[in-house]
């Protein structure tokens, strides 16, 4: 074993600061979709813009830092070991079997995480960012009259926003219990805080390989 | 420098946020300022009617001070006999029904019903001198009442029953040397009144308005900037902005708060967004009938009961009429939040000699709109209810014969005979009267215009954006944040949140167990 630095501080500061917010506008969201009774509706709807509008910037900042840095390849999603992973966690994990796949700084992810994080960031995000803009301006048209651009009503665009959120919550339950399933409990969470992980050494028989894949959460 | 990039950074969003969730929607202070200074000039006449030699005189006839006001003011009475004021209709394009010429002296309402054979009492509030039938003749410039809108004695009132004549109480010398710009005390005497009684057909149109606190009308409070109803129903060549759509019907020459406040007067940008689908008066009149009750239903069908052979009242316990026996029973409501309708500015109503459906509430004016049609507006309306009498066997709304001028001609108010006024008020209209009668349930929409709240009182985000009956809950077309939502959507997505915390719970349990149970076995 030893230490690495895995999360970097941007990507840290990057988690955490996005953590915030989507739980931020999960709850001021669902109070506006009438479920939370908290900040009343006319302050979750203003404090829910606010905080979307930080989000599209901080999402600005870390798609760049992604391509600069080339962690980006990290998400690619492969058919390697995802079905070994998938039945690590059906089976393996109740036997203390051994990660199916290995974590190193340069293969941070398991192909489970590659597929979610890739669905999250291909599909999810991009849909809830798209229609919450919509959301946002979708009078504007009407408003300065540019009738080609004009948007009929705000019920498909509520709808997929509205799914979305039920997604968003769904990774997030499944996302706070994976925290659980590193190493030791809360290796992964210190990781995350910290930046600094303990990950096993390579196998002594095969080259530290950039294509083998690490963890969870 | 990384540290310098993050600090940037995460001072960036902070900023963004402080800033986007802080933001209060106070309204912009500049365009109401000047608005209030504009209107806290009040008007000074110019002149001093009493001062001039045509009017220091002895009057005895109302004709007579018309006659003098028009020796100076020449050509205003021809204006005035080109106004709705004076003619009780005009010529407008109906939906459904194309051009035709409509108003009081032909459109049927669900109050008193309608003027034909009965103008000797109605039309006590035309603009006009002896308006007693439909001979009247509307061509003698003689027969216009300056006085009605132009007294600032506040001593003027006409005649009960007298066709528009001056009561006779009146010192029509005096009035006519006190004459100038209408005051609300001259538009009210009407306005306040119509359908027999303060605020029987309005709603927010009524006597308290004569002196109204700022709490009730903004733009009229006497402790607020005092405005006159011609304020805002200003008139050229006395055509007044302004109508009413339960004699009106196209979007035309209406009196709109955006000629002052414009279209987006609120600071904050979602409040804006909301005025291209509502209108200012959704929000801004919060409740109507602030004061003293409005009539809400009017059952015809119950009237004609009598005690010992005569006409009674009955009153409730704040001294509000709830039966009479020439008019039926009926039920008031104050303090009301309105009802809400899209509506574009167009209405069609039923007209004399249509046919009445019995089965379900015929709408004598409906008012046209809907959320896909951009020119259509969320608008408070009141909505009155009736039961009037209409012919069973040709399905044509009656017009009775209501007001008695002689003995035996059939007036309702005297006789208490319905075959009697319907057969004498259908002669009047020029239609058949089949012998059978019964009572129909009617519907009229009123829009809701005037008791404008103060700012803090406005209609608050949750009251429409809610799951719990709020006031928008009736009405249909449209998505509304908060109040709605789609069941699939819901289902679906609630269950994929318990499925997965589910699966979560049990492998998390499962994980424990086994893990207890493994070091026991060690």
């Amino acid at each position: 074993m030893k230490k690495e630095y895995v999360y970097r501080r941007f990507e840290r500061f990057w988690h955490w600061t996005q953590a915030g917010l989507i739980v931020f506008l999960g709850l001021t969201g669902f109070e506006i979709h009438g479920y939370i009774h908290f900040f009343g509706f006319d302050e979750a709807v203003r404090y829910h813009n606010a905080a979307a509008t930080v989000l599209l910037v901080l999402v600005a900042f870390a798609i760049f830092w992604h391509f600069t840095t080339g962690e980006w390849k990290q998400y690619l999603p492969t058919w390697k070991n995802l079905r070994a992973q998938a039945m690590y966690y059906v089976f393996g994990i109740f036997r203390n079997a051994p990660h199916p796949t290995r974590k190193t700084v340069l293969s941070k992810l398991n192909p489970l995480q590659k597929l979610v994080y890739a669905g999250l960031k291909v599909l999810v995000i991009p849909t809830m960012g798209i229609s919450g803009i919509l959301y946002m301006f979708y009078r504007y048209p009407q408003r300065y009259e540019v009738l080609s651009l004009n948007v009929a009503g705000l019920e498909v665009i509520a709808e997929i926003h509205t799914l979305g959120a039920f997604l968003l919550v769904a990774f997030f339950i499944a996302h706070l219990y994976l925290i659980t399933t590193g190493r030791t409990v809360t290796s992964n969470l210190k990781a995350m805080i910290i930046g600094y992980e303990e990950l096993p050494d390579a196998p002594t028989n095969a080259p530290s390989a950039p294509n083998a894949t690490g963890d969870h959460s | 420098m990384k540290r310098i990039f993050f600090s940037l950074v995460a001072l960036a969003l902070i900023g963004i946020f402080v800033i986007m969730a802080l933001r209060k929607n106070s309204e912009d202070a500049s365009p109401l300022s000047a608005l209030k200074q504009k209107y806290a000039v009040k008007d000074k006449p110019s002149v001093d009617h009493s001062q001039f030699t045509q009017l220091r005189r002895h009057f005895s006839r109302p004709e007579e001070v018309t006659a003098a006001c028009i020796s100076c003011h020449n050509g205003r009475a021809a204006e005035v006999m080109r106004s709705t004021h004076w003619n009780w209709e005009r010529t407008e394009y109906i939906e459904g029904k194309g051009i035709r010429t409509v108003g009081k002296r032909n459109i049927f309402n669900n109050f008193c019903i309608g003027i034909s054979g009965n103008q000797q009492s109605c039309n006590k509030c035309h603009v006009g001198y002896g308006y007693a039938d439909a001979s009247f003749n509307f061509k003698d410039s003689l027969n216009v009442d300056c006085l009605v809108c132009h007294d600032n004695s506040n001593t003027y009132v006409k005649a009960v029953g007298g066709a528009g004549m001056p009561d006779p109480s009146v010192n029509l010398t005096y009035v006519a040397q006190h004459v100038g710009r209408p005051q609300r005390t001259d538009c009210g005497t009407c306005h306040f009144f119509g359908g027999g009684g303060n605020n029987v057909k309005h709603g927010d149109l009524e006597q308290s308005m004569f002196d109204p606190p700022r709490s009730e009308d903004v733009h009229m409070g006497t402790d607020g900037v005092d405005m006159q109803c011609v304020d805002c129903h200003t008139a050229r060549k006395h055509q007044m902005l302004g109508k009413m759509y339960s004699v009106s019907s196209m979007n035309r020459n209406r009196v709109q708060c955006e000629q002052c406040h414009t279209a987006m007067p609120h600071a904050d940008d979602i409040l804006n967004q909301h005025t291209l689908k509502v209108a200012c008066q959704t929000c801004h009149i919060p409740v109507y009938a602030k004061v003293n009750p409005t009539k809400l239903f009017w059952d015809w069908s119950t009237a004609g009961k009598l005690r010992d052979g005569k006409p009674y009242e009955v009153k409730d316990s704040s001294g509000t009429d709830v039966y009479m026996s020439i008019k039926g029973s009926f039920v008031w409501g104050r303090n009301l939040k309105p009802d809400y309708v899209w509506f574009n500015g167009t209405a069609s109503h039923y007209l004399a000699g249509d046919t009445v459906d019995p089965s379900r509430p015929l709408m004598l004016n409906q008012l046209h709109g809907s959320y896909d049609d951009p020119d259509s507006k969320i608008y408070p309306v009141k909505i009155h209810r009736a039961r009037q009498i209409y012919d069973t066997k040709y399905h044509i709304l009656i017009q009775p014969k209501t007001v008695s001028t002689k003995p035996g001609d059939g007036g309702y108010w005297s006789e208490f005979n319905w075959q009697r006024a319907a057969e004498e008020g259908m002669k009047q209209v020029g239609l058949p009267y089949s012998g059978s009668y019964g009572f129909a349930e009617t519907e009229m929409y009123w829009p809701v215009n005037h008791m404008v709240s103060p700012k803090s009182e406005s209609v608050k985000c949750s009251e429409c954006h809610t799951r719990d009956n709020g006031r928008l809950a009736k009405l249909g077309g449209f998505y509304l944040p908060g109040r709605d939502s789609n069941p699939w959507v819901e289902t679906i997505g609630l269950s994929i949140v318990l499925l997965t915390l589910g699966a979560v719970l049990v492998h998390g349990i499962a994980r424990v167990f086994i893990s207890r149970a493994r070091q026991e076995v060690k």
